[in-house]
């Protein structure tokens, strides 16, 4: 098979296979990318990962264009990345099409109303573990209030929090000496 | 023609900024639902819940539902498509575009301390405005008719115990913890049926 095909076929299995994103995709790489296809060692998957989360975007699309990319340079990273959304467009498509088309019915509407409520449990349980990881010391407390405080009660952009953000660590990391 | 090229530019944004992975686009989402009107809050509580119980990253599952549905305002199923697709490709081009550049520079930019000091300003940021979002998604499930100028509204209590046992069952109870959330927004709808919950 022509190797940008593999890519492409290769992360659509990835993304199939996923639920979720994020973690749950890890032992899904590891089988196809390290065991199957041999494309990059365990250390190298693992640092692209870390990469992947604390750069912009997707997390599983960061990774995809990183092990594309390192085994046919940027196409490579193209194919896998397009693998990687590929089922996502056909699956969502179809589904939003019948959710659609059976929205007005009354039990349809009342899964929805218990399926939001779960959806709020879902993100608060994320956002207990983000805040983990990321709110380290009071400095970071205290962006995490200014930011979240700000953007419930002002209309800013969550650009300009990001921004600011990114300034804030560099000003504190440098003024205060060591970390 | 012109939605398309909004849908590419909006995610793009998305994409550019939204550090954390899917969940990190969630306040972008928001800001787009007020900024285009393309769907409600309660649309995108129903995005994050399909998305999340779908194959694929949640955060392209949302792009291309968002794509998807904004595409159907402007026509019909063909243009829909078009949406999902201009969408989902806006989110992913920054990353395809950031991620090429580091790969080129990989292990200076690992070690870089401005990167990391700037990184470890982002983090907390984007946990924030996650947090955010959630208050708003919480708020509008929880209570209906707020009138927060007076502080009343309609208490939906079914939703509150559903909150509180959910909260249990993926924290507490050590047998139900570790399931899939697909296990709990199936359980969610069933009893949302059951209770006739709105």
């Amino acid at each position: 098979m022509n190797i940008f095909l593999e890519l492409f076929v290769t992360f659509a299995k990835v993304g199939v296979m996923t639920f979720g994103g994020g973690y749950a995709m890890l032992p899904i790489l590891q089988r196809e990318v390290v065991d199957r296809k041999h494309w990059a060692t365990e250390e190298e998957l693992m640092d692209y990962f870390a990469i992947g989360q604390c750069t912009p975007g997707i997390i599983a699309i960061n990774t995809a264009t990183f092990i594309g990319q390192k085994n046919k340079g940027t196409l490579g990273g193209i194919c896998a990345t397009l693998g990687m959304v590929f089922p996502s467009l056909i699956i969502i498509s179809l589904l939003a099409g019948v959710i659609e088309t059976f929205s007005h019915l009354a039990w349809v509407q009342h899964a929805f109303a218990g399926i939001r409520i779960c959806v709020c449990v879902l993100i608060l349980n994320a956002v207990t573990k983000l805040f983990k990881k990321s709110v380290v010391d009071s400095k970071t407390f205290v962006i995490f209030c200014v930011v979240l405080l700000g953007s419930l009660f002002t209309p800013v952009s969550p650009v300009v929090f990001v921004l600011l953000a990114a300034v804030a660590g560099v000003v504190l990391q440098n003024l205060g000496g060591k970390k | 023609m012109m939605v398309f090229f909004e849908l590419f530019l909006r995610f793009f944004r998305a994409g550019l900024f939204a550090v954390g992975g899917g969940m990190a686009t969630i306040p972008f989402l928001y800001e787009m639902s007020d900024a285009t009107g393309w769907f409600s809050y309660t649309d995108l509580a129903n995005m994050i819940a399909v998305s999340e119980s779908t194959p694929g990253p949640i955060g392209v599952n949302m792009a291309t539902y968002v794509g998807f549905t904004a595409g159907m305002q402007s026509g019909n199923a063909t243009e829909a498509i078009f949406g999902a697709v201009a969408a989902t490709l806006g989110l992913v081009t920054p990353s395809i575009i950031i991620i090429l550049i580091i790969a080129s520079i990989l292990k200076s930019f690992r070690n870089n301390s401005y990167v990391n000091s700037a990184f470890y300003g982002l983090r907390p940021a984007s946990t924030a405005l996650i947090t955010a979002a959630g208050i708003s998604v919480a708020v509008s499930n929880l209570f209906y008719g707020a009138d927060w100028s007076r502080w009343t509204a309609m208490i939906n209590w079914k939703g509150i115990v559903l909150a509180a046992v959910l909260w249990l069952l993926t924290n507490k109870v050590k047998k139900t913890k570790g399931l899939h959330p697909i296990v709990f927004i199936l359980g969610s709808a069933l009893v949302g049926i059951l209770f006739s919950m709105n």
